[in-house]
Protein backbone atom coordinates (compact mmCIF):
# COMPACT_ATOMS: atom_id res chain seq x y z
CA UNK A 1 0.00 0.00 0.00
CA UNK A 2 1.27 3.41 -0.97
CA UNK A 3 1.79 5.52 2.12
CA UNK A 4 1.50 8.94 0.55
CA UNK A 5 -1.26 11.04 2.15
CA UNK A 6 -3.75 11.01 -0.71
CA UNK A 7 -4.33 7.24 -0.98
CA UNK A 8 -4.48 7.14 2.83
CA UNK A 9 -7.28 9.70 2.82
CA UNK A 10 -9.12 7.72 0.17
CA UNK A 11 -8.72 4.50 2.11
CA UNK A 12 -9.72 6.16 5.41
CA UNK A 13 -12.89 7.35 3.64
CA UNK A 14 -14.03 3.94 2.47
CA UNK A 15 -12.97 2.28 5.74
CA UNK A 16 -15.20 4.78 7.60
CA UNK A 17 -18.10 4.00 5.26
CA UNK A 18 -17.58 0.25 5.76
CA UNK A 19 -17.37 0.71 9.55
CA UNK A 20 -20.77 2.44 9.55
CA UNK A 21 -22.37 -0.03 7.13
CA UNK A 22 -24.91 -2.51 8.46
CA UNK A 23 -24.11 -6.20 8.34
CA UNK A 24 -27.10 -6.70 6.01
CA UNK A 25 -25.71 -4.19 3.53
CA UNK A 26 -22.30 -5.89 3.42
CA UNK A 27 -23.80 -9.37 3.33
CA UNK A 28 -26.01 -8.57 0.34
CA UNK A 29 -23.11 -6.83 -1.43
CA UNK A 30 -20.98 -9.94 -0.85
CA UNK A 31 -23.71 -12.26 -2.16
CA UNK A 32 -24.03 -10.08 -5.26
CA UNK A 33 -20.44 -10.82 -6.26
CA UNK A 34 -20.60 -13.48 -8.98
CA UNK A 35 -17.20 -14.99 -8.32
CA UNK A 36 -16.34 -14.20 -4.71
CA UNK A 37 -12.56 -14.06 -4.24
CA UNK A 38 -10.75 -16.53 -2.01
CA UNK A 39 -9.30 -15.04 1.17
CA UNK A 40 -7.64 -16.11 4.38
CA UNK A 41 -7.55 -14.51 7.79
CA UNK A 42 -4.49 -12.56 8.83
CA UNK A 43 -6.37 -11.87 12.02
CA UNK A 44 -9.65 -13.56 12.84
CA UNK A 45 -12.47 -11.23 13.91
CA UNK A 46 -11.72 -10.05 17.44
CA UNK A 47 -13.87 -7.95 19.77
CA UNK A 48 -12.33 -5.60 22.30
CA UNK A 49 -12.51 -2.04 23.54
CA UNK A 50 -11.47 1.38 22.36
CA UNK A 51 -11.07 4.07 25.01
CA UNK A 52 -12.92 7.18 23.81
CA UNK A 53 -11.37 10.50 24.72
CA UNK A 54 -12.88 13.94 25.09
CA UNK A 55 -11.28 17.31 25.76
CA UNK A 56 -11.74 19.42 28.89
CA UNK A 57 -14.01 22.30 27.87
CA UNK A 58 -14.37 20.72 24.42
CA UNK A 59 -11.04 22.14 23.22
CA UNK A 60 -8.53 21.65 26.08
CA UNK A 61 -6.47 18.75 27.41
CA UNK A 62 -7.71 15.24 26.59
CA UNK A 63 -9.36 13.02 29.19
CA UNK A 64 -10.73 9.49 29.10
CA UNK A 65 -14.51 9.53 28.70
CA UNK A 66 -15.30 5.81 28.55
CA UNK A 67 -14.91 2.80 26.30
CA UNK A 68 -16.76 1.54 23.25
CA UNK A 69 -16.85 -2.03 21.99
CA UNK A 70 -14.94 -2.46 18.75
CA UNK A 71 -14.40 -5.43 16.46
CA UNK A 72 -11.49 -5.78 14.07
CA UNK A 73 -10.45 -8.22 11.40
CA UNK A 74 -7.70 -8.58 8.79
CA UNK A 75 -7.77 -10.74 5.66
CA UNK A 76 -5.47 -11.51 2.72
CA UNK A 77 -6.71 -12.17 -0.81
CA UNK A 78 -5.13 -14.80 -3.04
CA UNK A 79 -3.06 -12.09 -4.80
CA UNK A 80 -1.60 -11.04 -1.42
CA UNK A 81 -3.64 -7.84 -0.96
CA UNK A 82 -4.40 -7.30 2.72
CA UNK A 83 -7.60 -5.75 4.02
CA UNK A 84 -8.35 -4.45 7.51
CA UNK A 85 -11.47 -3.39 9.36
CA UNK A 86 -12.28 -1.75 12.67
CA UNK A 87 -15.92 -1.04 13.54
CA UNK A 88 -17.69 -0.03 16.72
CA UNK A 89 -19.83 -2.87 18.07
CA UNK A 90 -19.44 -6.62 18.33
CA UNK A 91 -20.48 -7.87 14.90
CA UNK A 92 -17.72 -10.25 13.83
CA UNK A 93 -19.23 -11.23 10.48
CA UNK A 94 -19.55 -7.55 9.57
CA UNK A 95 -15.89 -7.02 10.50
CA UNK A 96 -14.90 -9.92 8.25
CA UNK A 97 -16.88 -8.61 5.28
CA UNK A 98 -15.60 -5.05 5.81
CA UNK A 99 -12.01 -6.33 5.76
CA UNK A 100 -12.64 -8.22 2.51
CA UNK A 101 -14.12 -5.12 0.86
CA UNK A 102 -11.19 -3.03 2.13
CA UNK A 103 -8.88 -5.50 0.40
CA UNK A 104 -10.90 -5.49 -2.81
CA UNK A 105 -10.82 -1.69 -2.87
CA UNK A 106 -7.04 -1.94 -3.15
CA UNK A 107 -7.17 -4.19 -6.20
CA UNK A 108 -8.19 -3.74 -9.83
CA UNK A 109 -11.78 -4.23 -8.63
CA UNK A 110 -11.73 -0.83 -6.98
CA UNK A 111 -13.91 1.10 -9.41
CA UNK A 112 -16.49 -1.66 -9.60
CA UNK A 113 -16.68 -2.05 -5.78
CA UNK A 114 -16.78 1.72 -5.32
CA UNK A 115 -19.77 1.96 -7.65
CA UNK A 116 -21.68 -1.10 -6.50
CA UNK A 117 -20.89 -1.22 -2.78
CA UNK A 118 -19.21 1.84 -1.28
CA UNK A 119 -21.11 4.64 -3.02
CA UNK A 120 -24.64 3.26 -2.38
CA UNK A 121 -23.84 2.67 1.31
CA UNK A 122 -22.32 6.16 1.58
CA UNK A 123 -25.46 7.65 0.02
CA UNK A 124 -27.70 5.80 2.46
CA UNK A 125 -25.54 7.01 5.37
CA UNK A 126 -25.68 10.60 4.13
CA UNK A 127 -29.46 10.39 3.70
CA UNK A 128 -29.82 9.10 7.28
CA UNK A 129 -27.64 11.92 8.60
CA UNK A 130 -29.55 14.52 6.64
CA UNK A 131 -32.87 13.19 7.88
CA UNK A 132 -31.72 13.30 11.51
CA UNK A 133 -30.45 16.81 11.02
CA UNK A 134 -33.61 17.97 9.25
CA UNK A 135 -35.76 16.60 12.08
CA UNK A 136 -33.59 18.55 14.53
CA UNK A 137 -33.85 21.61 12.25
CA UNK A 138 -37.66 21.40 12.48
CA UNK A 139 -37.28 22.10 16.25
CA UNK A 140 -35.19 25.24 15.74
CA UNK A 141 -36.64 28.25 17.54
CA UNK A 142 -37.70 31.23 15.41
CA UNK A 143 -37.65 34.16 17.79
CA UNK A 144 -39.84 37.08 16.88
CA UNK A 145 -40.57 40.32 18.65
CA UNK A 146 -44.15 40.81 19.77
CA UNK A 147 -44.23 44.61 19.81
CA UNK A 148 -42.98 45.39 16.35
CA UNK A 149 -45.82 43.75 14.53
CA UNK A 150 -43.59 42.19 11.90
CA UNK A 151 -44.00 38.61 12.98
CA UNK A 152 -43.33 36.01 10.34
CA UNK A 153 -46.46 34.23 9.17
CA UNK B 1 -14.46 -9.18 59.03
CA UNK B 2 -16.62 -11.76 57.31
CA UNK B 3 -16.08 -15.51 57.17
CA UNK B 4 -16.79 -18.19 54.59
CA UNK B 5 -19.92 -20.09 55.45
CA UNK B 6 -20.92 -23.36 53.81
CA UNK B 7 -24.34 -24.89 53.52
CA UNK B 8 -26.33 -22.42 51.43
CA UNK B 9 -25.84 -24.05 48.03
CA UNK B 10 -29.39 -25.27 47.54
CA UNK B 11 -30.87 -22.06 48.88
CA UNK B 12 -28.68 -20.04 46.50
CA UNK B 13 -29.57 -22.17 43.47
CA UNK B 14 -33.26 -21.93 44.29
CA UNK B 15 -32.96 -18.18 44.74
CA UNK B 16 -31.51 -17.99 41.21
CA UNK B 17 -34.59 -19.84 39.95
CA UNK B 18 -36.83 -17.53 41.90
CA UNK B 19 -35.16 -14.40 40.53
CA UNK B 20 -35.57 -15.81 36.98
CA UNK B 21 -39.27 -16.35 37.59
CA UNK B 22 -39.70 -12.96 39.27
CA UNK B 23 -37.85 -11.22 36.46
CA UNK B 24 -40.15 -12.82 33.89
CA UNK B 25 -43.25 -11.75 35.82
CA UNK B 26 -46.73 -12.79 34.71
CA UNK B 27 -46.17 -15.14 31.76
CA UNK B 28 -49.49 -14.15 30.21
CA UNK B 29 -47.78 -10.81 29.49
CA UNK B 30 -45.40 -10.91 26.47
CA UNK B 31 -41.69 -11.02 27.32
CA UNK B 32 -39.78 -7.79 26.68
CA UNK B 33 -36.90 -8.10 24.19
CA UNK B 34 -33.53 -6.40 24.59
CA UNK B 35 -34.29 -4.84 21.22
CA UNK B 36 -37.40 -3.19 22.68
CA UNK B 37 -35.42 -1.95 25.68
CA UNK B 38 -32.74 -0.49 23.45
CA UNK B 39 -35.31 1.25 21.22
CA UNK B 40 -38.03 2.23 23.67
CA UNK B 41 -36.20 2.71 26.97
CA UNK B 42 -33.33 4.53 25.28
CA UNK B 43 -32.62 6.98 28.08
CA UNK B 44 -32.22 4.14 30.59
CA UNK B 45 -29.79 2.55 28.13
CA UNK B 46 -27.94 5.87 27.86
CA UNK B 47 -27.52 6.16 31.62
CA UNK B 48 -26.26 2.59 31.92
CA UNK B 49 -23.72 3.16 29.12
CA UNK B 50 -22.54 6.44 30.67
CA UNK B 51 -22.03 5.13 34.19
CA UNK B 52 -21.08 1.65 33.04
CA UNK B 53 -18.44 3.55 31.04
CA UNK B 54 -19.01 1.30 28.05
CA UNK B 55 -20.78 2.36 24.88
CA UNK B 56 -22.71 -0.61 23.52
CA UNK B 57 -26.49 -0.22 23.30
CA UNK B 58 -27.23 -3.93 22.97
CA UNK B 59 -25.13 -4.89 25.99
CA UNK B 60 -26.64 -2.10 28.10
CA UNK B 61 -30.15 -3.21 27.11
CA UNK B 62 -29.29 -6.79 28.05
CA UNK B 63 -27.93 -5.61 31.40
CA UNK B 64 -31.14 -3.67 32.07
CA UNK B 65 -33.26 -6.73 31.27
CA UNK B 66 -31.09 -8.99 33.41
CA UNK B 67 -31.16 -6.53 36.31
CA UNK B 68 -34.96 -6.21 36.02
CA UNK B 69 -34.60 -2.49 35.42
CA UNK B 70 -32.30 -1.86 38.42
CA UNK B 71 -29.96 0.56 36.66
CA UNK B 72 -27.21 0.53 39.29
CA UNK B 73 -27.13 -3.29 39.08
CA UNK B 74 -27.12 -3.03 35.25
CA UNK B 75 -24.17 -0.61 35.43
CA UNK B 76 -22.34 -3.14 37.62
CA UNK B 77 -23.02 -5.90 35.05
CA UNK B 78 -21.64 -3.77 32.24
CA UNK B 79 -18.52 -2.84 34.21
CA UNK B 80 -17.93 -6.53 34.98
CA UNK B 81 -18.33 -7.46 31.31
CA UNK B 82 -15.83 -4.87 30.10
CA UNK B 83 -13.09 -6.48 32.18
CA UNK B 84 -13.34 -9.54 29.91
CA UNK B 85 -12.38 -7.57 26.78
CA UNK B 86 -8.91 -6.48 25.66
CA UNK B 87 -8.17 -2.82 24.93
CA UNK B 88 -7.55 -2.62 21.19
CA UNK B 89 -7.27 1.12 20.71
CA UNK B 90 -7.49 4.60 22.17
CA UNK B 91 -9.44 7.19 20.21
CA UNK B 92 -8.37 10.65 19.20
CA UNK B 93 -10.28 13.18 21.32
CA UNK B 94 -13.82 13.53 19.94
CA UNK B 95 -14.55 16.86 18.27
CA UNK B 96 -17.87 18.03 19.68
CA UNK B 97 -17.84 21.13 17.44
CA UNK B 98 -18.27 18.71 14.51
CA UNK B 99 -21.20 16.93 16.15
CA UNK B 100 -24.23 15.86 14.14
CA UNK B 101 -26.40 18.04 16.37
CA UNK B 102 -29.80 16.78 17.47
CA UNK B 103 -30.22 19.32 20.26
CA UNK B 104 -28.36 22.52 21.06
CA UNK B 105 -29.50 25.32 23.33
CA UNK B 106 -27.88 28.25 25.10
CA UNK B 107 -29.23 30.13 28.10
CA UNK B 108 -26.57 32.83 27.70
CA UNK B 109 -27.19 34.01 24.13
CA UNK B 110 -30.55 34.13 22.40
CA UNK B 111 -29.20 34.51 18.89
CA UNK B 112 -26.37 32.04 18.59
CA UNK B 113 -24.86 31.06 15.26
CA UNK B 114 -26.63 27.87 14.26
CA UNK B 115 -29.64 28.72 16.38
CA UNK B 116 -31.45 27.25 19.37
CA UNK B 117 -32.38 23.69 18.44
CA UNK B 118 -34.73 22.06 20.93
CA UNK B 119 -34.47 18.50 19.63
CA UNK B 120 -36.13 15.62 21.51
CA UNK B 121 -36.62 17.24 24.94
CA UNK B 122 -39.15 16.84 27.75
CA UNK B 123 -38.49 20.44 28.83
CA UNK B 124 -41.64 21.86 27.28
CA UNK B 125 -43.97 18.97 28.00
CA UNK B 126 -46.69 19.42 30.62
CA UNK B 127 -45.54 16.58 32.85
CA UNK B 128 -49.06 15.20 32.91
CA UNK B 129 -49.36 11.43 32.63
CA UNK B 130 -50.21 10.63 29.04
CA UNK B 131 -52.74 7.82 29.14
CA UNK B 132 -52.60 7.49 25.36
CA UNK B 133 -49.30 5.66 25.93
CA UNK B 134 -51.15 3.07 28.01
CA UNK B 135 -53.86 2.49 25.42
CA UNK B 136 -54.28 -1.08 24.22
CA UNK B 137 -53.80 -0.21 20.55
CA UNK B 138 -50.42 1.47 21.29
CA UNK B 139 -49.07 4.71 19.90
CA UNK B 140 -48.84 3.64 16.25
CA UNK B 141 -45.97 5.08 14.23
CA UNK B 142 -45.41 8.68 15.30
CA UNK B 143 -43.54 10.75 12.71
CA UNK B 144 -41.72 13.95 13.53
CA UNK B 145 -41.81 16.91 11.12
CA UNK B 146 -38.84 17.16 8.79
CA UNK B 147 -37.19 20.53 8.17
CA UNK B 148 -36.49 21.61 4.62
CA UNK B 149 -32.75 21.69 5.07
CA UNK B 150 -30.33 20.09 7.54
CA UNK B 151 -28.71 22.20 10.26
CA UNK B 152 -25.44 23.92 9.40
CA UNK B 153 -22.53 21.51 9.68
CA UNK B 154 -19.96 22.26 12.36
CA UNK B 155 -21.68 24.50 14.90
CA UNK B 156 -19.15 26.52 16.89
CA UNK B 157 -19.28 26.40 20.68
CA UNK B 158 -20.89 29.36 22.40
CA UNK B 159 -17.82 29.70 24.62
CA UNK B 160 -15.78 30.46 21.49
CA UNK B 161 -17.74 33.71 21.10
CA UNK B 162 -16.60 34.88 24.55
CA UNK B 163 -13.13 33.48 23.92
CA UNK B 164 -12.83 35.70 20.86
CA UNK B 165 -13.24 38.76 23.09
CA UNK B 166 -10.94 37.34 25.76
CA UNK B 167 -13.75 37.41 28.30
CA UNK B 168 -13.48 33.74 29.21
CA UNK B 169 -10.45 31.74 30.23
CA UNK B 170 -8.92 30.16 27.14
CA UNK B 171 -9.21 26.38 26.83
CA UNK B 172 -6.34 25.06 24.75
CA UNK B 173 -4.41 21.81 25.11
CA UNK B 174 -1.11 22.09 26.96
CA UNK B 175 1.80 21.23 24.68
CA UNK B 176 3.49 19.14 27.36
CA UNK B 177 0.34 17.38 28.61
CA UNK B 178 0.93 13.85 29.94
CA UNK B 179 -1.09 10.87 28.75
CA UNK B 180 -4.54 11.34 30.30
CA UNK B 181 -5.09 9.62 33.63
CA UNK B 182 -7.03 6.35 33.26
CA UNK B 183 -9.11 5.15 36.21
CA UNK B 184 -9.54 1.74 34.55
CA UNK B 185 -5.80 1.17 34.87
CA UNK B 186 -4.55 3.33 37.74
CA UNK B 187 -5.87 3.74 41.28
CA UNK B 188 -7.26 7.13 42.28
CA UNK B 189 -4.50 9.57 43.27
CA UNK B 190 -4.49 13.00 44.90
CA UNK B 191 -4.18 15.84 44.26
CA UNK B 192 -6.21 14.89 41.18
CA UNK B 193 -5.81 16.73 37.92
CA UNK B 194 -8.78 17.71 35.80
CA UNK B 195 -8.45 14.71 33.45
CA UNK B 196 -8.84 12.30 36.36
CA UNK B 197 -11.73 14.31 37.80
CA UNK B 198 -13.58 14.51 34.48
CA UNK B 199 -13.27 10.75 33.90
CA UNK B 200 -14.52 10.10 37.40
CA UNK B 201 -17.48 12.46 37.00
CA UNK B 202 -18.34 11.16 33.52
CA UNK B 203 -18.84 7.68 34.97
CA UNK B 204 -20.05 8.91 38.36
CA UNK B 205 -23.52 8.27 39.74
CA UNK B 206 -26.01 10.71 38.26
CA UNK B 207 -27.88 11.13 41.55
CA UNK B 208 -24.71 11.89 43.49
CA UNK B 209 -23.32 14.31 40.90
CA UNK B 210 -26.74 15.98 40.60
CA UNK B 211 -27.01 16.49 44.36
CA UNK B 212 -23.48 17.95 44.51
CA UNK B 213 -24.18 20.27 41.59
CA UNK B 214 -27.40 21.34 43.28
CA UNK B 215 -25.53 22.02 46.52
CA UNK B 216 -23.25 24.52 44.75
CA UNK B 217 -26.33 26.39 43.50
CA UNK B 218 -27.86 26.54 46.96
CA UNK B 219 -24.85 28.21 48.55
CA UNK B 220 -22.53 25.34 49.45
CA UNK B 221 -19.94 26.79 47.10
CA UNK B 222 -21.28 29.46 44.74
CA UNK B 223 -20.13 29.38 41.14
CA UNK B 224 -22.74 31.74 39.58
CA UNK B 225 -23.27 29.53 36.56
CA UNK B 226 -24.95 30.19 33.23
CA UNK B 227 -25.71 27.30 30.92
CA UNK B 228 -23.55 28.64 28.10
CA UNK B 229 -24.48 25.73 25.93
CA UNK B 230 -25.96 22.26 26.05
CA UNK B 231 -25.73 20.01 23.03
CA UNK B 232 -26.47 16.41 22.18
CA UNK B 233 -25.83 14.39 19.06
CA UNK B 234 -23.46 12.02 17.30
CA UNK B 235 -19.70 12.40 17.20
CA UNK B 236 -17.44 10.18 15.15
CA UNK B 237 -14.82 8.01 16.85
CA UNK B 238 -11.42 8.05 15.19
CA UNK B 239 -8.57 5.72 16.02
CA UNK B 240 -5.10 5.29 14.55
CA UNK B 241 -4.45 1.54 14.30
CA UNK B 242 -0.74 0.78 14.62
CA UNK B 243 -0.70 -1.39 11.50
CA UNK B 244 -2.18 1.42 9.39
CA UNK B 245 -0.53 4.49 10.85
CA UNK B 246 -3.37 6.82 9.84
CA UNK B 247 -6.69 7.78 11.41
CA UNK B 248 -9.89 5.94 10.53
CA UNK B 249 -13.49 6.32 11.73
CA UNK B 250 -14.89 3.29 13.51
CA UNK B 251 -18.42 4.69 13.88
CA UNK B 252 -20.39 7.24 15.85
CA UNK B 253 -21.49 7.56 19.46
CA UNK B 254 -24.16 9.83 20.90
CA UNK B 255 -22.83 12.19 23.55
CA UNK B 256 -24.24 15.04 25.64
CA UNK B 257 -22.13 18.07 26.44
CA UNK B 258 -22.57 21.08 28.71
CA UNK B 259 -20.50 24.24 28.99
CA UNK B 260 -21.21 26.21 32.14
CA UNK B 261 -19.96 29.78 32.20
CA UNK B 262 -19.05 30.92 35.68
CA UNK B 263 -18.12 34.22 37.26
CA UNK B 264 -14.56 34.85 38.38
CA UNK B 265 -13.61 38.15 39.93
CA UNK B 266 -9.95 37.84 39.08
CA UNK B 267 -6.85 37.68 41.21
CA UNK B 268 -3.45 39.35 41.32
CA UNK B 269 -2.35 37.22 38.33
CA UNK B 270 -5.59 36.74 36.42
CA UNK B 271 -7.94 39.38 35.03
CA UNK B 272 -11.64 39.24 35.86
CA UNK B 273 -13.15 36.84 33.35
CA UNK B 274 -15.59 34.02 33.03
CA UNK B 275 -14.38 30.54 33.91
CA UNK B 276 -15.54 27.20 32.58
CA UNK B 277 -17.21 24.13 33.97
CA UNK B 278 -17.50 21.19 31.59
CA UNK B 279 -19.69 18.13 31.36
CA UNK B 280 -19.50 15.32 28.80
CA UNK B 281 -21.21 11.97 28.85
CA UNK B 282 -22.13 9.06 26.61
CA UNK B 283 -25.74 9.08 25.45
CA UNK B 284 -28.50 11.60 26.00
CA UNK B 285 -27.86 12.53 29.63
CA UNK B 286 -28.54 16.22 29.91
CA UNK B 287 -29.21 16.41 33.65
CA UNK B 288 -26.00 14.54 34.25
CA UNK B 289 -23.76 16.74 32.09
CA UNK B 290 -25.23 19.94 33.56
CA UNK B 291 -24.55 18.68 37.09
CA UNK B 292 -21.12 17.46 36.02
CA UNK B 293 -20.25 20.91 34.66
CA UNK B 294 -21.22 22.51 37.98
CA UNK B 295 -19.11 20.06 39.96
CA UNK B 296 -16.18 20.32 37.51
CA UNK B 297 -16.07 24.08 38.14
CA UNK B 298 -16.43 23.64 41.91
CA UNK B 299 -13.52 21.18 41.91
CA UNK B 300 -11.32 23.73 40.12
CA UNK B 301 -11.27 25.89 43.28
CA UNK B 302 -7.57 25.20 43.91
CA UNK B 303 -6.68 26.30 40.39
CA UNK B 304 -8.31 29.71 40.93
CA UNK B 305 -6.95 30.20 44.42
CA UNK B 306 -10.39 29.82 45.94
CA UNK B 307 -10.78 28.30 49.36
CA UNK B 308 -12.28 24.78 49.11
CA UNK B 309 -14.84 24.87 51.89
CA UNK B 310 -17.80 22.85 50.72
CA UNK B 311 -18.33 19.17 49.83
CA UNK B 312 -18.54 19.78 46.05
CA UNK B 313 -15.14 21.53 46.19
CA UNK B 314 -13.46 18.71 48.12
CA UNK B 315 -11.94 16.45 45.47
CA UNK B 316 -11.28 13.52 47.79
CA UNK B 317 -14.85 13.58 49.01
CA UNK B 318 -16.28 13.85 45.50
CA UNK B 319 -13.99 11.43 43.67
CA UNK B 320 -14.04 8.74 46.34
CA UNK B 321 -17.83 8.66 46.51
CA UNK B 322 -19.05 9.32 42.97
CA UNK B 323 -18.79 5.76 41.69
CA UNK B 324 -21.99 3.84 42.32
CA UNK B 325 -20.43 0.43 41.64
CA UNK B 326 -17.90 1.01 44.43
CA UNK B 327 -20.47 2.65 46.69
CA UNK B 328 -23.07 -0.10 46.21
CA UNK B 329 -20.37 -2.73 46.72
CA UNK B 330 -19.20 -1.32 50.01
CA UNK B 331 -22.69 -0.70 51.39
CA UNK B 332 -23.82 -4.14 50.18
CA UNK B 333 -20.91 -5.96 51.77
CA UNK B 334 -22.70 -5.39 55.08
CA UNK B 335 -25.06 -8.16 53.94
CA UNK B 336 -22.26 -10.73 54.01
CA UNK B 337 -22.06 -12.86 57.13
CA UNK B 338 -20.35 -10.98 59.97
CA UNK B 339 -21.29 -13.68 62.49
CA UNK B 340 -17.93 -13.89 64.28
CA UNK B 341 -17.51 -10.11 64.41
CA UNK B 342 -20.99 -9.76 65.77
CA UNK B 343 -20.44 -12.46 68.43
CA UNK B 344 -17.38 -10.57 69.63
CA UNK B 345 -19.33 -7.29 69.78
CA UNK B 346 -22.16 -9.02 71.59
CA UNK B 347 -19.75 -10.40 74.18
CA UNK B 348 -18.26 -6.93 74.68
CA UNK B 349 -21.64 -5.24 75.11
CA UNK B 350 -22.71 -7.92 77.65
CA UNK B 351 -19.53 -7.35 79.65
CA UNK B 352 -19.91 -3.54 79.62
CA UNK B 353 -23.58 -3.91 80.54
CA UNK B 354 -22.68 -6.17 83.49
CA UNK B 355 -20.11 -3.67 84.74
CA UNK B 356 -22.57 -0.79 84.35
CA UNK B 357 -25.25 -2.61 86.34
CA UNK B 358 -22.76 -3.61 89.05
CA UNK B 359 -21.69 0.05 89.36
CA UNK B 360 -25.30 1.19 89.66
CA UNK B 361 -26.08 -1.41 92.35
CA UNK B 362 -22.97 -0.36 94.22
CA UNK B 363 -23.93 3.34 94.00
CA UNK B 364 -27.48 2.55 95.19
CA UNK B 365 -26.12 0.56 98.12
CA UNK B 366 -23.93 3.47 99.19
Amino acid sequence: MNNSPEPQAARARWMGILARATRAELESAWKAIVEPPAYEFLRRPETGLAMVRGRAGGTGNPFNLGEVTVTRCAVRLADGTAGTSYAAGRDQRKAELAAIFDALMQTGERLRIEGSVIAPIARRQQTDRDLKSRKAAATKVDFFTMVRGDNPK
Amino acid sequence: MYVAVKGGERAILNSHELIAETRRGDTSVPEVSTWQISEQLGLAVDRVMAEGSLYDRDLAALAIKQAQGDLVEAIFLLRAYRTTLPRLAVSLPVDTAEMLVRRRVSAAYKDIPGGQVLGPTYDYTHRLLDFALAAEEGVGDPEAPVGETPLEEGMPHVADILDYEGLIEPEVPAEDADEPFDLTREPMSFPADRDQRLQNLARGDEGFVLALGYSTQRGFGGTHPFAGEIRMGEVSIEIVPEELGFAIDIGDVVVSECHMINQFEGSAERPPQFTRGYGLSFGHNERKVMAMALVDRALRAREFGEEARYPAEDEEFVLYHADNVEAAGFVSHLKLPHYVDFQAELGLIRKLRREFEERQQKDAAE
